[in-house]
């Protein structure tokens, strides 16, 4: 089992199986017929901040977001 | 050594062992005697406290396999937003597993499948339902009972021919201009997805 087995090309190139998952997942969403595609769409809409912590104090956050302010 | 860890532990622990909840005898499968020769020497150490349990005591038991194989097989098609299909008994499924196309029957043998983007059908009598799944994974246990697990999975007639069409040409021309190799990874994939949604909706 510690031989480098034959990889999946996508793992070859250094990306993970969620991101492999997730890639084809929307690729699969773009390509439905309406209503159904909205319906979808409105699924991979993510929003999140990101702070990273320096000395015990949050820097400013990065806002990630798909939902229109 | 062994003497003074059992003491102290003894000493925190007494006061909570009065407290720790006691499974009724009926719930419980058969002790699993996983370990008796540790079992045997904590009680010679303590006889008074219940030796520690490992996280296999917390599991639910393997189901058992049945003498007789089945004559359904039970389905879970689940995804992350919606359960599509929740135990329903059928005759046969065929996954796309990235092997091959994989028909499962009841009575299979348990199996772990890693699946393409590909058609799920769902043999029932004489009514066959299809799904389009966009890759996921497949576990056939040995209780016949199989769990389909995707992040998308859509019947066919919702696909729409022109938007495959659409994109299989464009990745294509992505796949020519790639440069570095995440970029030809991602072309290929969805070279991959769309030549599979081609082959479903003229399949």
């Amino acid at each position: 089992m510690s031989s480098s087995a034959a990889q999946p090309f996508w793992r070859a190139a250094g990306m993970t199986y969620v991101t492999y998952s997730n890639l084809c997942a929307s690729l699969v969403r773009q390509c439905l017929k309406e209503p159904y595609r909205s319906e979808a769409l409105s699924r991979e809409k993510v929003h999140f901040n990101v702070s990273k912590w320096v000395d015990g104090k949050p820097e400013k956050p990065t806002i990630r977001t798909d939902t229109p302010e | 050594m062994l003497r003074h860890g059992s003491r102290s532990l003894f000493n925190r622990a007494s006061a909570t062992s009065m407290r720790w909840r006691r499974q009724f005898s009926t719930d419980l499968p058969a002790e699993t005697a996983e370990d008796t020769k540790f079992v045997e020497s904590w009680k010679k150490m303590n006889p008074n406290m219940d030796p520690p349990k490992t996280p296999s005591a917390y599991m639910k038991p393997r189901p058992p396999t049945p003498a007789n194989i089945p004559s359904k097989l039970t389905v879970n098609l689940v995804l992350p937003y919606d359960s599509v299909l929740s135990s329903k008994e059928v005759d046969m499924v065929i996954v796309p597993a990235t092997t091959g196309q994989m028909g499962v029957l009841p009575g299979h043998v348990a199996t772990i499948a890693e699946l393409k983007p590909g058609i799920l059908s769902v043999h029932e009598g004489n009514d066959v339902t299809k799904y389009f799944l966009s890759s996921g994974f497949a576990f056939v246990h040995a209780n016949s009972v199989a769990d389909i697990i995707a992040i998308e999975a859509t019947p066919v007639d919702r696909l729409d021919p022109n938007l495959v069409q659409k994109g299989l040409a464009d990745f294509q021309q992505k796949l020519n201009t790639a440069s570095t190799d995440v970029e030809k990874a991602e072309a290929q994939i969805g070279i991959d997805v769309h030549s599979a949604l081609n082959a479903a909706l003229t399949g």
